[in-house]
């Protein structure tokens, strides 16, 4: 079979946002159950059984494929539940689970050898002889590469492996490398990694004080605002600090990752997707950003050549962005 | 009476000069650890030691009686870090740990028993069973385990627990340069301004509170974690040895109260007191205890 090319793969964090993303356009989408068993485990958020199977008839019944997030690692009491999860993703009929622990893996691998298995970025595999590793022992057919790597170390990384890589396009910008990341349970103890959640809502607090508004995360002033800026999401990684003297966003602003004139590039290099991120977002966000994203694909798929990320698309993205602010990430070498 | 839990230090994780890391190690052959990480973890650009370099301080520490690791990069990106990589893999005597699954694949390969370091997430018994399968002999696990969680592994027979014990905690990795940012600087051309700051940049809250620390690309705790008085909740765990982080100051004497608090010749609290005096930052415990990393130890 011949390797997908440009797939369009699109947050579906409730029923409604995964039509959304297919009836504007997505190939496939991504979702979670309603627990630690991925990433994105925010209350109200995710599926549970009957959403699971209205959203796998109303994506096959169009042609697009659903993917499910099992990507955070389980522990040796609740082993047996992550497990349950991928007989669950296997019943269900999904078309691939994106996993990160090894050892849930050979377990999915051993007992549903059918089950077609992505590699999550949650993995930390940042080069070839990571990737072909699980690519070996797990049959893995795809790879999420964390945002660390620049376009030309992930076109060393696709010419050498059989894996496809999927990148990611829009969204959130994590800085860290994802999967090894432990600020958050650092701060207020729950883990992205264990817990699925990176500055989780019950640790948050907002607070008016004479100084300006401060977002906390379990008590650390994460950002304080004064009155005419907006207050972000306590996000800890994209606050204000101060080092030697000087406060400033230490370590990332506030603003997303948006590769949309790299797409050229991306289809030269013969990557198999492109992830929109975002699941926490609504399907309002979901029907725009899937709209501009499924153009441009169509765009360099007609004419590699030719493509121009055109301003309209660039302003849709922007109006949808963090802090109204994009960036090409590591992507682009200068960022580091 | 001596302990049978052995004393290990981690590698370097800060950016020292030359000079410093040489005298610094020389000084290691004394020191009561049993087992000394060697080689550049964090950052691909620190080059005041090359692999031979290495090598020499490995021999040197291997002839006064130390077992010694060379240590791989946790965040292996380009062709040059798989090269640097495979240098290690091949260097000979010396065990190697791996801190990422790339570095697995080629030691699996050569049919090389090695160390599988925190970063390779390994946080339930399948997966430490594969691991065993691979040929890792020990493991250290994610730093953000509980005692709890630590004591309900099974650990297959023969394989070694390292817990980390005392130092900053490695929390984040990424492939930006945190420093170099701080200085308007490009990662590419950083100015090795890290060798500046030889137990990190500390990054305070705008109240003023050392919350975390920037070294490079890594970014680790603010606070120090500490386990010196935790040494008699051993008993009934899988661990085997602890990890000692390298700071610049008072090392001899952090590993001198951790092997007199495990031989049982200083009480717990007293040991904790004894270290504040060496500590570079407020000491935590958090994570043992199966909360944020950051609480403050209560002795």
């Amino acid at each position: 079979m011949p390797k997908p090319l440009l797939e369009l793969i699109c947050p579906a964090g409730s029923l409604p946002a995964l039509k959304s993303a297919i009836d504007h356009g997505a190939d496939g989408v991504y979702l979670g159950l309603k627990d630690n068993t991925n990433a994105r485990n925010f209350s109200g958020l995710n599926f549970d059984a009957k959403a699971l199977a209205e959203g796998i008839r109303y994506a096959h019944a169009r042609n697009r494929k659903v993917l499910m997030a099992l990507n955070t690692f389980p522990q040796p009491a609740t082993l047996k539940r992550w497990q349950q999860a991928v007989d669950t993703a296997a019943s269900a009929g999904l078309d691939a689970i994106i996993l990160a622990d090894p050892g849930l893996m050979a377990y999915a691998q051993k007992h549903h050898p059918q089950l077609r298995l992505h590699l999550s970025v949650q993995g930390s595999a940042t080069n070839y002889e990571a990737i072909n590793f699980y690519h070996e022992h797990f049959g893995i057919q795809r790879a999420v590469v964390p945002r660390v790597l620049s376009l030309q170390q992930v076109e060393n990384v696709v010419r050498h492996t059989p894996v496809e890589i999927e990148l990611f396009g829009f969204g959130g910008l994590c800085v860290m490398v994802e999967g090894r990341c432990l600020l958050s349970s650092y701060a207020c103890g729950d883990s992205p990694n264990t817990f699925g959640a990176c500055s989780p809502g019950h640790a948050v607090r907002w607070q008016q004080t004479p100084k300006g508004m401060e977002t906390r995360l379990n008590g650390v002033l994460i950002d304080r605002y004064a009155d005419h800026e907006k207050a972000g999401y306590p996000t800890l990684c994209k606050g204000r600090f101060e080092v030697q003297g000087e406060t400033y966003y230490a370590l990332e602003e506030p603003t997303s990752l948006n590769t949309l004139e790299m797409l050229p590039d991306m289809h030269r290099l013969g990557i198999a997707a492109i992830k929109i991120e975002g699941r926490q977002r609504s399907p309002a966000y979901v029907a725009q950003v899937t709209q501009v994203w499924r153009a441009a694909i169509d765009a360099v798929k007609r004419n590699p050549q030719g493509f121009k990320a055109q301003p309209a698309w660039l302003a849709q993205l922007d109006k949808v962005s963090e802090g109204s602010m994009h960036t090409l990430g590591a992507y682009y070498r200068p960022w580091k | 009476m001596t302990s049978a839990i052995k004393l290990t230090l981690g590698s370097l994780l800060y950016y020292w000069p030359r000079q410093t890391v040489l005298s610094f190690y020389q000084q290691v052959e004394n020191w009561a650890v049993d087992t000394v990480y060697l080689g550049e973890t964090v950052c691909s650009r620190r080059h005041e030691l090359r692999l031979d370099d290495w090598l020499g301080i490995a021999e040197r520490l291997n002839s006064a009686g130390k077992e010694v690791v060379l240590a791989t990069q946790t965040l292996i990106e380009s062709e040059s870090d798989l090269k640097a990589l495979r240098k290690i893999v091949d260097n000979g005597p010396f065990r190697v740990e791996a801190n990422e699954f790339g570095a697995v694949r080629l030691l699996f390969e050569e049919g090389m028993p090695f160390v599988a370091g925190s970063a390779l997430n390994v946080y339930n018994p399948d997966t430490l069973a594969l691991l065993a399968s691979w040929g890792a002999v020990r493991w250290i696990p994610p730093v953000e385990m509980s005692c709890t969680m630590l004591a309900a592994m099974p650990v297959p027979a023969a394989m070694e627990t390292e817990v980390f014990a005392y130092g900053r905690l490695p929390l984040a990795f990424s492939s930006r340069c945190f420093t170099a940012r701080h200085y308007n600087l490009q990662k590419d051309a950083c100015q090795f301004r890290c060798i500046d700051h030889p137990d990190g940049l500390t990054m305070n809250t705008r109240e003023g509170e050392g919350f975390l620390t920037i070294n490079g690309t890594q970014t680790q705790s603010g606070k120090v974690h500490s386990l010196v008085h935790h040494l008699g909740e051993l008993v009934g765990t899988p661990v085997t040895a602890l990890r000692l982080s390298p700071q610049r100051q008072g090392m001899a004497e952090v590993v001198a109260t951790f092997r007199a608090a495990l031989d049982g010749e200083l009480p717990a609290a007293q040991a904790a007191t004894q270290l504040a005096t060496y500590l570079p930052a407020p000491a935590c415990d958090g994570y043992w205890l199966g909360t944020a990393g950051l609480n403050p130890v209560t002795v």
